[in-house]
């Protein structure tokens, strides 16, 4: 599903942050993406996202080498993905649900064929009685789970999470961490960067570690 | 710059009915789209004033021309031993019989010196003073071949010349021209003003959004997408502006026009009507006024425009 041969990246004139990454992602697989602050982890999950380029080396995705797509052709493919920013980014205009539906509004999609599923998933996450609030009157957690459910709503393919717990309690972290394995039984392939052992050791995943730039596997 | 939400939107939504998608992709009534609606409002304002000033003058100018090129005079010069009055009707009679003249009239002598009077005071005989007699001539739109007359004149009456008053409708036509083209200069550097202030006051307020636009790219909307809603924002943001301040100069124009036509006959206004025909910039004036409110709001769209396709550039 997802193919990285030799990719190195540098931010500018930086020193390379990413060396040599050689790995795949296989489809309905669950990884865990971990390594030291700085390591590189949400450089990686960008690469992943199609929002950045590889300074030197090969990405396919989905069958299509990511060089030579053109950017509507981007953004249709990152229609497949789900992705959740260690800062959230909610649009702090919209309310929760709004936020959450987002996905379905820009594809174009008539509200009613969505509506009940938003909020099934706002009521899953525990937001239920929080649908109408606006992002800036949410806890860290709050906006977290709204994140999180924006992220899974449009059921991708490819789910990409960065420190999708971190502000969290352990029993929520529990549960959402649930949520992703539901997802990733229904098929999607998950890749969650985290710091958090504890997390990792509840679930037996493939393991990527990155350190000093290059990825480690442990199955 | 970010502003800040309208927190009691959420407040204000009953929580018992069934959620919905109405707010716009963009954030509306922000702080600096309030901004940028009140700068392009005064812009449009001072703008919609200078094109007015210049329509103004323009048709004023061509007014007086054409007033004073509908009318030409013949002078009947003394000279001794000629019969004044019997070649002033001589002239009188050549000119009301020559083809394109619609009007003839001769000053007589008590009219002739009641013009000089200023100069040379009341009580005084023209027969003692070899004064010029005048015969005022109008023609229509089309003005009648002046040089055949002019020629005809000087064969058959002695003394007579024909002042088609060119020197003076020269000066004016240069004079008229040069306050046209300064105002259009005006004009111009106001445009250059208002584009540059609607431009930057457009960033602005867009350096707010940068977020929404990062955001409806990371849920796959395609740059048509986002560069469309921003646009469709900006241009009603635009059309506001431009309307409330072209529409204020519209109105200034209408109550300008309006006490013109009131006050007509006091004296005071009877001087300004003479030099700028009546107050009013007419109908081409409005349409001007309502294409550059369109304009404006245009400008404010394209930048907006450009400024979310260079944001997405840099996000890839
Ligand atoms: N936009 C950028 N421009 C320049 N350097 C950057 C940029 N983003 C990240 N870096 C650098 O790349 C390196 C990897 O950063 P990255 O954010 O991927 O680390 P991370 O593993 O996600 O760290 P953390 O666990 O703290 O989130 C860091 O040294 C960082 O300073
Ligand atoms: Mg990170």
């Amino acid at each position: 599903m997802v193919r990285f041969e030799n990719v190195g990246l540098r931010y500018g004139l930086g020193p390379e942050v990413l060396r040599d990454l050689t790995f795949r992602i296989e489809p309905h697989s669950f990884q865990f993406l971990t390594g030291p602050s700085g390591a590189g982890k949400t450089s990686l999950l960008r690469l992943l996202f199609l929002s950045i380029k590889p300074t030197r080396g090969l990405i396919t995705q989905f069958g299509h080498d990511v060089a030579t797509l053109s950017k509507d052709a981007r953004a249709t493919l990152r229609r497949r993905i789900g992705i959740v920013f260690q800062d959230f980014r909610l649009l702090d205009h919209m309310t929760t649900y709004e936020n959450v539906a987002l996905p379905f509004r820009v594809m174009g999609r008539h509200e009613d064929s969505y509506r009940d599923e938003v909020v099934e998933l706002l009521n899953w996450v525990g937001l239920g009685e929080r649908m109408w609030a606006l992002p800036p009157v949410l806890s860290g957690g709050e906006k977290q789970r709204a994140a999180i459910a924006r992220a899974v709503i449009a059921r991708p393919q490819l789910l990409l999470a960065d420190e999708p717990t971190g502000n969290v309690d352990p029993s929520l972290a529990q549960r959402l961490l649930r949520l992703f394995i539901e997802l990733n039984k229904s098929g999607t392939s998950v890749v969650i960067a985290t710091h958090d052992i504890a997390l990792m050791d509840q679930y037996d995943a493939h393991r990527l570690v990155l350190h000093e730039g290059r990825l480690h596997i442990y199955d | 710059m970010t502003d800040a939400p309208d927190l009691t939107a959420s407040m204000r939504m009953p929580s018992r009915l069934p959620p919905r998608n109405d707010t716009p992709m963009v954030p509306k009534n922000s702080i600096s789209g309030r901004a940028l609606v009140a700068v392009v409002a005064i812009m449009t304002f001072l703008a919609s004033l200078t094109t007015g000033a210049v329509m103004l003058v323009r048709a004023t100018a061509s007014e007086w021309q054409s007033d004073v090129a509908r009318e030409v005079t013949i002078q009947v010069r003394p000279a001794p031993g000629r019969d004044l009055d019997a070649a002033t009707a001589k002239a009188v009679q050549i000119a009301g019989a020559f083809p394109g003249i619609t009007g003839v009239r001769a000053y007589t002598k008590e009219e002739s010196a009641r013009l000089l009077e200023p100069w040379l005071g009341t009580g005084l005989t023209l027969d003692e003073l070899p004064v010029p007699r005048l015969i005022v001539i109008k023609f229509g739109e089309n003005a009648p071949d002046l040089g055949l007359l002019r020629k005809i004149l000087s064969e058959q009456v002695p003394g007579a010349s024909l002042d088609d008053h060119r020197g003076w409708i020269d000066r004016m036509r240069t004079m008229a021209a040069t306050v046209v083209a300064a105002g259009v200069g005006i004009l111009l550097l106001m445009f250059a003003a208002t584009m540059l202030s609607v431009t930057f006051a457009t960033r602005g307020a867009m350096a707010a959004n940068r977020t929404v636009i990062e955001v409806l790219h990371f849920v796959g909307a395609k740059d048509s997408f986002i560069s469309g809603h921003f646009q469709r924002h900006f241009l009603m943001l635009g059309l506001k502006g431009g309307a409330i301040g072209g529409g204020s100069a519209m109105a200034l124009f209408a109550i300008a026009g309006l006490f013109s036509d009131w006050f007509a006959g006091s004296a005071g206004v009877d001087q300004v009507s003479a030099l700028f025909g009546s107050f009013s910039i007419g109908p081409a004036g409005y349409i001007a006024v309502a294409s550059q409110i369109v304009l404006i709001a245009a400008v404010t769209a394209w930048t907006s425009r450009q400024t979310v396709n260079r944001t997405l550039q840099t996000i890839g």
